[in-house]
């Protein structure tokens, strides 16, 4: 017995994954699944390329339109916002002498079909619910949301926040567990933005409109429903960008491995509490 | 530091990935086994949608203020030739809408027939696939009605509808004719009708006149405009292009409840 006990080896605390396998799995799921539903989106809204609020469309006043208008010899595209229009040709209303909303880089396909776009987005919009609903029902029995998200005592304490802040500016990341402004957009993100994207697209579905009526009044209308799923698209891109700036600013090959093997977290530094 | 130039090639590398990734999903868009996997979702967003939400469900109706100054109108606006205008001259006094195929009881219907037969009203928005809506009112035939008087068969499992008009002029023969069908499911829904009137007048020529379909719980190019004949069928794969619809033969989905 005691031979047994010698054979073992020393006592040492076993390095945490930084990532966890259904965590690694599921957000690179999330990345290609995005992307398309991004493209094929696009690709969608480019077949009326305006937004309305409540109900019905006014097709005289959208609050959004990308148009295509005759300038000088050709043609100008314009973006309008309200009340403000700017020119936006070779970008939005008109690119490589097309009338279209986004550009063919932007879309999927690149080139305009209604019907393939919508193939495309439904497929990975389901995928994306299995997706979610595998790394939701993961993150609450593995103690993922409770763990590593949820802030703990005096992280939300606005000294502690504004202490964070100002190490972002500098760029100062500290290694290992998320950081409280890290924790409060990934939270906003995964409970708020990306529900959102699902229950908005709902609202737009005549047959799910029909028998619950709440998945287009929540949002004021069908037409307030999809211009509310197009801005939270654009929210989830701003995201993205910041999360990739993030991972550039704080040792991209560090964090890409990280979240490919699932990386380690570095051991705590001597006296340091865990 | 070796970190400057290695993120340089990082980005240079992950830009070229991204410029193949767009080029490359065209390609695959185009390949027939990735099509029908992604049409697949169709058949799942269906027995979804019929599984989980009320079969019988009424779409929500809005009050006589929400009717929309400017319903859009999509598709064919005035039929071609000389037999839609004779018509259209004659205030469609000739106009006859048959109901055959799979039913014990063929009708010939004119409109004043249809005005005879149980009718309803609803303010129901319209969606078009492109995303916008517009609302209005429609007075019109309940199909329920006019398939429980021509009595299906057992056999018969989809209600196809033909139309006057040819939105696709280049297209062989049956395939460039507006034509639509839906199951059993919605042509017995309460909602759906045969409407003859909007917004309290007839129905003008550019929304179908002088009958369509409002099937309103699914997108707009399901509701049939200047519908001629209604055939109950077993199967609408002989039909045209077999796909149960003039867009569905090419590529929209023939279930368009979402």
């Amino acid at each position: 017995m005691s031979d047994e006990a010698d054979r073992r080896e020393p006592l040492q605390p076993r390095p945490r994954i930084r990532h966890s396998l259904l965590v690694r799995l599921t957000h690179w799921i999330n990345v290609l699944v995005l992307l398309v539903l991004l493209g094929s989106g696009l690709q969608i809204f480019n077949a009326h390329p305006a937004l309305y609020w409540g109900h019905a469309s006014t097709f005289a006043e959208p609050w959004v339109a990308m148009t295509a208008e005759p300038k000088g010899q050709g043609l100008a595209g314009y973006t309008q916002v309200g009340g403000l229009k700017v020119e936006t040709t070779g970008l939005l209303g008109l690119s490589d002498g097309e009338r279209r909303g986004f550009p063919a880089w932007a879309t999927l396909p690149s080139y305009r079909s209604l019907a393939e776009g919508r193939r495309w987005h439904f497929f990975f919009a389901w995928l994306f619910v299995f997706n979610g609903l595998a790394y939701l029902a993961w993150g609450l029995l593995s103690g993922h949301f409770r763990r590593d998200l949820a802030p703990k005592g005096g992280e939300l304490a606005p000294r502690h926040l504004w202490a964070e802040i100002k190490d972002h500016l500098a760029l100062r990341f500290p290694h290992g567990r998320y950081n409280a402004l890290q924790k409060l957009a990934y939270l906003a993100v995964i409970f708020g933005l990306l529900p959102l994207m699902v229950l908005s697209g709902l609202g737009m579905s005549p047959g799910v409109n029909a028998a619950w009526p709440w998945t287009f009044e929540l949002f004021g209308g069908r037409q307030s429903a999809r211009t509310i799923h197009f801005l939270s698209a654009m929210a989830i891109v701003a995201f993205v960008l910041v999360h990739l700036a993030m991972v550039l600013a704080s040792g991209p090959l560090r964090q890409l491995q990280g979240m490919i093997t699932g990386g380690e977290t570095p051991p705590p530094a001597p006296g340091a509490h865990p | 530091m070796t970190s400057i130039p290695r993120r340089g090639l990082l980005a240079g590398a992950g830009s070229a990935l991204l410029g193949l990734t767009l080029a490359g999903c065209d390609q695959i868009g185009r390949n027939p086994g990735v099509r029908a996997t992604l049409a697949r979702a169709e058949g799942l967003t269906m027995a979804a949608q019929r599984l989980i939400l009320s079969r019988t469900a009424l779409a929500r109706e809005f009050t006589p203020a929400d009717i929309s100054p400017d319903f859009r109108a999509n598709g064919s606006l005035r039929p071609a030739g000389t037999a839609y205008r004779d018509l259209v001259t004659n205030n469609f006094a000739d106009w006859r809408l048959e109901v055959g195929g799979l039913v014990e009881r063929p009708l010939s219907l004119s409109l004043a027939d249809l005005r005879a037969r149980p009718a309803r009203t609803q303010i129901t928005r319209h969606d078009c696939v492109e995303g916008w809506s517009s609302i209005g009112q429609w007075t019109g035939a309940r199909l329920s009605a006019l398939l429980e008087e021509a009595v299906l068969k057992p056999e018969a499992r989809y209600i196809v509808f033909h139309c006057a008009d040819r939105l696709d002029a280049f297209a062989e023969g049956d395939r460039g004719l507006y034509y639509e069908s839906i199951d059993l499911i919605d042509a017995f829904h309460e909602q759906t009708i045969l409407a003859y009137e909007m917004n309290g007048a007839d129905l003008p020529v550019k929304h179908g006149a002088p009958l369509r379909l409002r099937v309103e719980r699914q997108l707009g190019y399901k509701h049939a405009k200047y519908v001629i004949r209604i055939e109950a069928v077993e199967s609408f794969a002989h039909i045209a292009g077999g796909q149960g619809g003039f867009w569905e033969d090419r590529g929209y989905e023939w279930y368009a409840g979402i």
